[in-house]
């Protein structure tokens, strides 16, 4: 196997970034740049530099004294799409519901670790979960519109639910719609009930939905997986143009899909990190055989 | 089941500080409800047992009421008269109720299970004084004579829907690959439904008898003016019978002190039949869905 | 699915005994309907719409009015209601948000016992401890407070509408929590995920989430309840005060329908009497029928006219 240097070291260099979480705010050129293109890559590097949004940094999170994930520690680089992949139940979807404190919601969850948005720690007690919540957003594997209310009112719950109003509502729902690319599908139905709409639009709606709180960060667990590939390809298309404007996380167990629309991607196996490095060189050399196993079908 | 044990950390703004607040007086709040719902149920059965058990004895338990003005008396011709009329209901109620259940499950006919449904359901919302008057005007009236058979047959009328609903509901858990397999060997539908389905679901419907047997046994209001109760042993279904709610109402607002101990004692004897049949179902339906 | 020829007989034959037991069901509840219909038709065509009005009860006379019994059923029934609602939905959300599973079944269990008790043993409570609590301890305290007020007027007896709506709601208390607890507990959690992943606090999730989405279910859970308050019938019986008026304190005695059935029935006199009193069922039973259709109605309502 071709000895690809710079995602293993991307690892290392994650891993052993524990406590020091300065060192990867910092400038990025030596710390081994996870979001950078290989030569070979289809797109041309980003230009702009961009910074570190979140650090993961070396995060242990389980049910009871169970241990789903074991000291992982990756980079989310500002306004990139990252992929989660791996097999089922190796603790994808953990790993994005610790990101916005999502996971403790669960009775008898535990989480040991780190998790830095903007270089601080979310768990660190300087910001309530209600409140990191509203910067990191989520939309689930299953669209989960609300079915009592209205489109309009779906798109405006973040505001509805906490007991505030917008400035400007229906300015926010149009906006939220338009970059959930919804708008013209449902402008004339706003007034709709939220479980009126397919599949795929009722994905949409949630994205709509996360985006109208203004998060900087969007994680996406599994968010095509029940739709049809039309609608999968319009939410993928729709997760390029936010890539412009939001972080995004999303954990996928289809290895095209991360392939499309991820810059970076995190291999998890078991509860572990094996490997975190830019999406083009870890699908054509993975630098771990079990990556390897993965991505060419060979488990999971 | 998702319980929120976000730590509650500084509050940053006053808006999250109120929030935060009113999160925590509706935990509260909740807890208050909670304790304020328990409290009766502690109060009850408490003052039940400190006032029961002194008049509670061997004697009590056995023998039958003395007359008026002597002290001592039991209630043992109301502690088998509610078994009789409790097991006669059953009796009436569950050869109807429960392959009523069985049509309910199967699905066969949805428009006319849908008006079963639905009678069963206003049945049981039934006041049951009204359905004791039924009783009265069907089997009392006709032979001018209370009885014990319509005392049981008003018992019966209060129990049958709950026996349909659960049969019904039990029957439903059976999975279809089941009877999917048993009907693919080629058993015609009444085997399987004996042999296959109300085996695996008779727990479930063992448990739903035993819950109307013990919502019968505690009934008073549809037995006043159909068993109407009685002074001594009797076991003829033609007979007017004791029970004993009747006998502990009756006691209640009585004007004798010592009836009012009697009162406790038999409330303290029903309480104890009626929940034990409950936690008897109770665990027979957990233990099945496990 | 196909029968088999040489099974069908005996499936027919069973399933014909089914449809029979079904059909049995069936009659039973057109056999209560029709036997108090006719037992109360002379009672009901001579009174006219007086049974309903009329204030007089008088047996003797002939004079059988169901008002003020009507009252005290509906006054009783309502203060129940206000009482156990939130009481009863309180802990169902409890059990099904707050608690860990553990002490939820705790609860639920003590719950379940709660709904087990005989009612003449919730009025054999009421009459001895409850009412002269109620008579010594907190009555004159509250006429002390609010002694201006009719709804608190006259001498504190300790039965009343007030005692019988407080044991009512201590006994449909069970019911509505149970049922809730169900209802609360089929709202998904995806549902509440949505809301919790906007910001929401615990209680905007329950308030602005679930029971927008467990609306319809929670209401049937009420009318449970209401349906339990209206027709109990002995431990009301017991401390209602058994007085055949109308008053708007709390703590007058007065009288419900279910009571005067009760205390009345076995000792009517005339067939008059029994008719007027099966009238009382009838009206009982009407009642109990119609408050339940509104809701129903209510419940489709805002299912059809809301979102869902
Ligand atoms: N609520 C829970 N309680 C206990 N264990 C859980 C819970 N949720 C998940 N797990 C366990 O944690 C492990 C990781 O689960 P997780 O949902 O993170 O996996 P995943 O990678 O997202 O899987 P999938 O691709 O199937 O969604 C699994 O072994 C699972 O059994
Ligand atoms: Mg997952």
């Amino acid at each position: 196997m071709n000895p690809m240097p710079m995602p293993t070291e991307t690892r290392r260099i994650a891993t052993g970034a524990a406590g020091r979480d300065v060192a990867l705010v910092a400038p990025r050129p030596h710390l081994g740049m996870p979001f950078q293109r290989d030569e070979d890559s289809p797109t041309a590097p980003d230009k702009e530099p961009r910074g570190i949004k979140m650090v993961i940094d070396s995060l242990t999170a389980g049910y009871g004294s169970h241990a789903v994930l074991r000291n992982v520690s990756l980079p989310v680089i500002e306004r990139t799409v990252t992929a989660v992949i791996g097999p089922s139940g190796c603790g994808k979807s953990t790993l994005v519901r610790c990101l916005n404190r999502m996971h403790e919601i669960i009775p008898n969850a535990c989480v040991s670790g780190r998790v830095l948005l903007d270089g601080r720690d979310i768990y660190g007690g300087h910001l309530d979960p209600i409140e990191l919540r509203r910067r990191v957003g989520m939309v689930f594997q299953k669209p989960n519109p609300f079915p009592t209310m209205t489109v309009r009112d779906n798109v405006l719950a973040g505001w509805r639910l906490t007991g505030t109003r917008p400035p400007n509502a229906d300015g926010v729902v149009e906006d939220a719609l338009r970059r959930a690319a919804l708008w013209d599908e449902v402008k004339d139905r706003l007034k709709a009930p939220g479980a009126s709409l397919s599949g795929g639009q009722a994905q949409r709606l949630c994205i709509a939905r996360a985006l109208a709180v203004r998060p900087d960060v969007l994680l996406m667990d599994e968010p095509c997986s029940a739709l049809d590939p039309i609608a999968t390809a319009r939410i993928e298309e729709l997760i390029h143009e936010l890539a412009s404007s939001v972080t995004i996380v999303i954990v996928t167990h289809n290895m095209q899909q991360a392939a499309r629309v991820s810059e970076n991607t995190a291999f998890l196996y078991m509860g572990e990190l094996i490997e975190f490095g830019a999406t083009a060189g870890l699908f054509t050399r993975p630098s771990d055989p079990r990556t390897e196993d993965y991505i060419t079908g060979r488990f999971g | 089941m998702i319980v929120n044990n976000v730590g509650l950390l500084p509050p940053i703004s006053p808006r999250l500080r109120s929030r935060r607040i009113a999160d925590r007086v509706f935990r509260w709040a909740v807890m208050a409800s909670v304790l304020l719902v328990l409290l009766p149920l502690v109060a009850i059965m408490g003052t039940v047992i400190v006032r029961g058990a002194p008049a509670l004895d061997w004697n009590f338990l056995t023998s039958l009421p003395k007359p008026v003005g002597e002290t001592g008396g039991g209630v043992g011709h109301a502690i088998l008269g509610t078994l009789f009329l409790a097991l006669g209901g059953l009796l009436i109620a569950v050869p109807v109720g429960v392959p009523a259940g069985v049509f309910l499950a199967s699905d066969r006919m949805p428009r006319l299970g849908g008006t079963v449904r639905l009678c069963a359901d206003v049945l049981s919302g039934v006041p049951s004084i009204v359905v004791g008057m039924f009783a009265y005007t069907l089997l009392v009236l006709p032979f001018k004579q209370f009885s014990a058979m319509a005392g049981a047959f008003a018992l019966a009328v209060i129990m049958l829907p709950t026996i349909a609903r659960t049969t019904e509901e039990v029957v439903r858990l059976v999975p279809s690959t089941m009877t999917e397999a048993a009907l693919a060997l080629g058993a015609p539908r009444w085997r399987v439904m004996m042999q296959v389905v109300l085996p695996s679901a008779g727990k479930g419907v063992a448990a739903g008898v035993i819950a109307a047997f013990s919502r019968g046994a505690g009934e008073t209001a549809p037995l006043m003016f159909t068993a109407f109760g009685s002074q001594f042993l009797t076991t003829s279904p033609m007979q007017p019978i004791a029970a004993l709610p009747l006998v502990l109402f009756n006691y209640a607002v009585s004007p004798y002190d010592d009836w009012h101990a009697q009162a406790w004692a038999a409330a303290l004897v029903l309480a104890t039949l009626v929940l034990a049949g409950n936690v008897i179902a109770k665990v027979a339906t957990t233990r099945r869905s496990r | 699915m196909q029968a088999r020829p040489n099974t069908s007989g005996a499936d027919t034959a069973f399933h014909a005994t089914l449809v029979l037991a079904g059909l049995g069901v069936v009659t039973v509840l057109a056999g209560v309907a029709w036997e108090l219909l006719s037992l109360s038709g002379e009672a009901l065509s001579k009174g006219g719409i007086g049974f309903i009005t009329g204030m007089t009860w008088d047996p003797v006379a002939e004079e059988f009015g169901a008002l003020p019994a009507l009252y005290g059923t509906l006054v009783t029934s309502a203060l129940a209601l206000l009482i156990a609602v939130p009481l009863g939905i309180g802990s169902a959300v409890f059990m099904s948000e707050i608690a860990s599973s553990r002490v939820a079944t705790v609860v639920g269990v003590l719950v379940d016992l709660l709904a087990a008790i005989p009612s003449v043993i919730y009025g054999l409570w009421g009459l001895f401890v409850l009412a002269p609590l109620l008579r010594e301890h907190v009555q004159p305290g509250v006429q002390k407070l609010f002694g201006e007020l009719p709804l608190f007027a006259g001498p504190p007896l300790g039965v009343g509408y007030g005692t019988a709506g407080l044991l009512l709601a201590i006994m449909v208390i069970p019911v509505i929590t149970a049922v809730s607890r169900e209802v609360l507990r089929a709202v998904p959690d995806t549902q509440r995920e949505a809301a919790y992943a906007l910001g929401a606090t615990p209680f905007e999730v329950i308030r602005g989430t679930v029971f927008p989405y467990a609306r319809s279910g929670l209401v049937g859970a009420v009318v449970l309840g209401l349906g339990r308050a209206l027709g109990e019938t002995m431990a009301v019986t017991m401390v209602i005060g058994n007085r055949y008026d109308i008053s708007a304190s709390l703590f007058a005695p007065g009288y419900t329908l279910a009571a005067v059935i009760a205390n009345e029935f076995t000792e009517a006199f005339s067939p008059h009497y029994l008719s007027a009193l099966a009238g009382l069922g009838v009206v009982l039973l009407g009642t109990t029928l119609i408050l339940n259709a509104a809701a129903r109605l209510l419940v489709r309502g805002v299912r059809h006219g809301g979102a869902g």
